[in-house]
This record gives C-alpha cells, sequence and structure tokens, in this order.
C-alpha cells in the first residue's frame, strides 16, 4: 500500500435504534466520538482533521449538516472534509481519513459517519415522484429485488439461502450489544413466513432503518504505537484501501456481478498481498443489505467463483463457527443507519483485528475485510485490517 | 401551514405493524415531558430547466415516441438520454427512437408500494429493454397476474389518453405483454 503506515487505534459506536429520541443529532455523534477518543486514549485536543460522511442529505431533509455540526465535532480551527458516496459513504468516509495519515500531512483523524433515519423516510425518498425522471415506486427493495431474481436464476441457489442469510445474520447480532435488531426468538421459519415485500425479498431478509453514529480513530506508526502503549490494545493496521465506481446505467454494465465490485476487491487484495482470499482472511465484514447480497458478494469479492456463493452460505463456512464468517456483528441486516453503515463494516473488521469484537469475536483473526457499496450497486470501498504491520 | 391527506406522499402500503413510525426505543428521562420530536410539513417549488438531450426525449414523449441517442464510439443508443455516453464520455447527437416493443430484463413482484404513483398491490415493477436501446427503462406491468411476468417476455407501453399526453415519463401508465416469443434470458445480461 502507498503512503505512510497507518492504523485504527480507536473504535467508538452509538447504541443503534429506530429511534435515538434520547438524543439530539449532535449528542448522538458526540457518544460515538467520545466512545472512540476514550479507546484511543486520546482528546478532541489530539485530533489533526475530521472526516465525515453521511448519506444524500435529501434522506433526512438537512443541507449540509456538517456545518452546524462543526463544534460538536471538535472541528472548530481544523480541517473538516465531508466525502459523498450514497450507501457507500461509511466506507469511503474511512478511506479518505486513512490518505490524511498516509500522504504525512496529518498524524491523528478522526472520522464519523451517521444517519439518522427515523426523522426521514429513506424508502420515500428513493421513489420520490419527479416527472422528468424514472420514477421508482417501491423504494431500495424494489430497486434491488430484480438483480436478485436474475442471480437467483443463474445460480439455481435454493430459496432457502436468502433465509439462512437472515437467521445467521440475525442470530449474530444477538452477540452485539450495538445492534439495532435484538429477535431472540427469530427462527428459520418465522423468516420463511415473514411478508413478502419485494419478491424474492422478504419483511426478515432486509434491513432495518436505524438511528446511530460510528466514529474511528486512524493514527501513524508513531502514534498508533503510542495510543496502544497507552490503551493497551493493539492498533489495527490498514494494509489496502480501494474504492471503485461505474456508471447507473451503461451498456455492459452486469448489476448481479459488477466489475467496480470485482476490481475493488482485486486492486484491495494486491495492496495487502492477498492471492487467495478465501484462505487468507479470516473474517469479513461485508454490506448485505438484502440477504441475498451474501452470496452474490462473496462471488464479487473473490471468495467463490461465479454461482457457487450461495454453497458457502448453505454449508456454514459463512457462520461464526464457519472458516470465513461474514457479518458476526450481525451486518446491515441487523442495523443500518445508511451513512453509517460502510464505516461500521470497516470498524467491525479493525475490532475483529484487534481482539476487540467481545461475544461476537472471531478467536485469533488476523486479517479481515470491510466492504461497502452504494447507489444503484455502483460505488465500492474496501479495505483490509491485520494485527500484524504491513 | 396545512396539508392535505391525499397529498402525503410518506404514506406507504405497509401492512399494519410493519415499519409504522417507530417509537423511542432507548429510555429517555427528561423531566417534565419536554418537546423530543415534532412533525414539520415541508414543500418546495421548483423550476426544471432539464438540457438539450432530455428535452428532446421529453419532447418525444409528448408523441409517444421513446427517443434515445446514440454513443458514437459503440454504436449502442442510450435511453433516457444524458447527452453524453456514460461508456464513452463522447457526446451523443445522433436521435434513434427505440421500442415501442420493449423485453423484461428482469422484475421483481412488489407488495408495498412507495408514492403517489405506486400502483394497487401487488404489482410487478420491472425493467423494460426497448427495441433498439442498449439499457432498460423501470416501469410497471399492467393486464397480467404478477405471478406470470417472465424474464425475457415481449411488452409494450399503454400510454395515457392522447389529451392528457405531457412532456413526462408519467406518459407510459405501465406496459403489458404481447404475443411475441419470449427473448433468451442470456441475450439479455448487460442491459439491465
Amino acid at each position: 500500500m502507498a503512503g505512510n503506515r497507518v492504523a485504527v487505534v480507536g473504535v467508538g459506536q452509538t447504541k443503534y435504534a429506530a429511534v435515538r429520541g434520547d438524543v439530539s443529532l449532535p449528542g448522538l455523534l458526540r457518544e460515538a466520538v467520545f466512545r472512540a477518543l476514550d479507546d484511543a486514549h486520546l482528546t478532541m485536543a489530539d485530533i489533526d482533521a475530521i472526516v465525515v460522511g453521511k448519506a444524500p442529505d435529501f434522506f433526512e431533509g438537512m443541507m449540509m449538516p456538517e456545518t452546524y455540526l462543526a463544534e460538536a465535532l471538535g472541528a472548530v480551527g481544523k480541517p473538516l472534509f465531508r466525502v459523498h458516496t450514497a450507501g457507500s459513504v461509511g466506507g469511503s468516509t474511512a478511506i479518505v481519513a486513512a490518505s490524511h495519515v498516509q500522504s504525512g500531512v496529518h498524524d491523528r483523524v478522526l472520522t464519523i459517519a451517521w444517519q439518522q433515519q427515523s426523522v426521514s423516510e429513506a424508502m420515500w425518498a428513493l421513489s420520490f415522484p419527479i416527472p422528468f425522471q424514472q420514477q421508482l415506486v417501491a423504494g431500495a427493495g424494489g430497486y434491488f429485488a430484480p438483480f436478485i431474481r436474475e442471480y437467483i436464476r443463474r445460480s439455481n441457489a435454493p430459496d432457502e439461502i436468502g433465509i439462512l442469510v437472515a437467521l445467521k445474520d440475525r442470530l449474530n447480532a444477538l452477540k452485539n450489544p450495538y445492534a439495532h435488531l435484538h429477535e431472540p426468538d427469530i427462527t428459520f421459519d418465522s423468516i420463511r413466513e415473514s411478508f413478502m415485500l419485494w419478491e424474492p425479498i422478504r419483511y426478515s431478509e432486509t434491513c432495518p432503518g436505524s438511528d446511530g453514529a460510528i466514529a474511528l480513530v486512524l493514527a501513524s506508526e508513531d502514534a498508533a504505537e503510542a495510543s496502544a502503549a497507552s490503551s493497551g490494545v493493539p492498533p489495527a493496521w490498514i494494509h489496502g484501501t480501494a474504492m471503485r465506481s461505474e456508471p447507473a446505467t451503461a451498456s455492459g454494465r452486469d448489476q448481479v456481478n459488477p466489475d467496480a465490485g470485482k476490481e475493488c476487491a482485486a486492486d484491495v487484495y494486491a495492496q495487502a498481498g492477498i492471492t487467495d482470499p478465501r484462505r487468507q482472511v479470516d473474517v469479513v465484514e461485508m454490506y448485505v443489505p438484502f440477504s441475498w447480497y451474501e452470496p452474490m458478494w462473496l462471488e464479487n469479492l473473490g471468495f467463490a467463483p461465479e454461482g457457487e456463493g450461495w454453497r458457502l452460505t448453505e454449508d456454514g463456512t459463512t457462520q461464526m463457527t464457519g472458516d470465513l464468517p461474514v457479518n458476526c456483528s450481525g451486518g446491515v441486516l441487523s442495523t443500518n443507519p445508511i451513512g453509517a453503515s460502510g464505516m461500521i463494516r470497516f470498524g467491525e473488521a479493525a475490532l475483529q483485528v484487534r481482539g476487540q469484537a467481545g461475544d461476537h469475536q472471531i478467536d485469533g483473526a488476523r486479517v479481515a475485510v470491510g466492504h461497502a457499496y452504494g447507489g444503484a450497486a455502483q460505488f465500492y470501498a474496501m479495505w483490509v485490517v491485520g494485527s500484524e504491520k504491513p | 401551514m396545512s396539508i392535505d391527506p391525499s397529498e402525503d406522499r410518506s404514506v406507504s402500503t405497509l401492512p399494519e405493524g410493519l415499519w409504522t413510525q417507530p417509537v423511542p426505543s432507548v429510555p429517555v428521562d427528561l423531566g417534565d415531558d419536554p418537546v423530543q420530536r415534532q412533525v414539520v410539513p415541508a414543500s418546495m417549488r421548483y423550476d426544471y430547466s432539464p438540457g438539450l438531450a432530455t428535452s428532446r426525449f421529453l419532447r418525444g414523449l409528448a408523441e409517444k415516441r421513446i427517443l434515445g441517442e446514440r454513443c458514437p464510439e459503440t454504436g449502442e443508443v442510450y435511453v433516457p438520454p444524458r447527452g453524453v455516453s456514460p461508456v464513452s464520455g463522447l457526446r451523443t447527437t445522433e436521435q434513434v427512437e427505440v421500442g415501442p416493443k420493449a423485453t423484461i430484463t428482469s422484475f421483481c413482484v412488489v407488495h408495498i408500494g412507495f408514492g403517489v404513483n405506486a400502483p394497487p398491490t401487488p404489482f410487478v415493477s420491472a425493467l423494460f429493454l426497448p427495441d433498439g436501446a442498449a439499457v432498460s427503462l423501470y416501469g410497471t406491468m399492467g393486464e397480467i397476474a404478477h405471478d406470470e411476468v417472465r424474464i425475457g417476455m415481449r411488452v409494450e407501453p399503454v400510454w395515457v389518453d392522447d389529451a392528457d399526453l405531457t412532456t413526462s415519463m408519467e406518459n407510459i401508465r405501465y406496459w403489458r405483454p404481447i404475443d411475441e416469443p419470449d427473448v433468451p434470458a442470456e441475450q439479455l445480461k448487460g442491459h439491465m
């Protein structure tokens, strides 16, 4: 990976919920920020710059919130930078923050991503009737379901695969105290019998809408070692970062297995020296808002040959007890503050290689992948973190 | 300011109990019942300038014609046109009428509708590849049971009455099947 070494030394998450009515937006962000700073054994005064990301402004109806949030974020008198890449923004934001350290410009960068889905309706925002544009009358699920149908057609995967993913992720969420959905009574049958929303996607195979924020502290090599010496918690060293995008509509584009996702994965693996991701990666946090995206992304990210991703779900490989655990945190299927969801994947990957994931820790995890996608499956962001220096 | 309930576009057709406006799930103790949340109606009126390519497209719709534009490098036709090819980045200048017949490249059966234009549920939201075009348009299916729709099915648009034609995508009410053989799904890859 080009540039100076950079590591994650602090991770702070809010409790995610349908409504965080107990805090204002600034209060929500400070909850994440102070937890991250505490984790890093740093204070706001130690931070050189702040990089933030959230989903498009019209999701909440608040334009450029970063300007009024500057004081709450401790950004007064410091560089404050915002990143926009739709649903992948949490991942892209963390990568941009890392670049500020890799370049040698800053030693300690705070990065924050958030969403308050309770103050708006994202699905309505995606279905707004604008006479001069094509109208999607079915929200995000209606956009992605046709590609899931095409994946099932091509791969001949059995119907139960989506249910198995949802069951795994919701049960994993029970081990994550920050997760939004805690459904101890969920079963294979309860998911199968849940309301069909956008056939083939059922209600229980769909992400919730959440309020929440996550903050990460990224540090240069010297700063990371100082933080680790003080906190006693090892850093998560960044071994590679990559972003790719492609046009929303272009002839030859395959939304079932997009080129931008494949190229993003190939780039980040090359930087991290990964030649066989299935063997060399210990744990994955991937962006799975609808259950079927687990097998689809397993193929797109090179963990399985095309058409075979669903077999890793079916045989238990992606369970916490399998040899390629996916979304031990419960994933987007259990927690979805849209703008934060990508950074939560990146932060959870860091927690795993730092040994800090609590009840959803994979013992001995040394290499972890964080992944996010957004827009019309057109924006990709990934990083590889490790317990060892790159 | 008051709002007309029929204009409330935030109402979805969810079954009772699913995704109703949530209540705070973190315990709150703020003393004497202070204001925590308020609903603020908002509206916005704006003038829209669609640009040259989209203007040509929208004027075509007013005549029940679907006008795409050709990429000068690949020769493929994009609809709605943006004035540039997303693949080559080159300006598109040649207008090409596509459709009106089309092929379903994929679809889903929708059991919850959003927005004022959503038909009664269940309905089929699909991607329609107009004949001669390289990319699909979004729309809904009509005049067929939702469980009879197939990938590869041949369809045509059903337009609003001539008196109601405007420069709008809403001129296409829905798409309906026509009696032609299905297109093999493998031929549709890359054109969704």
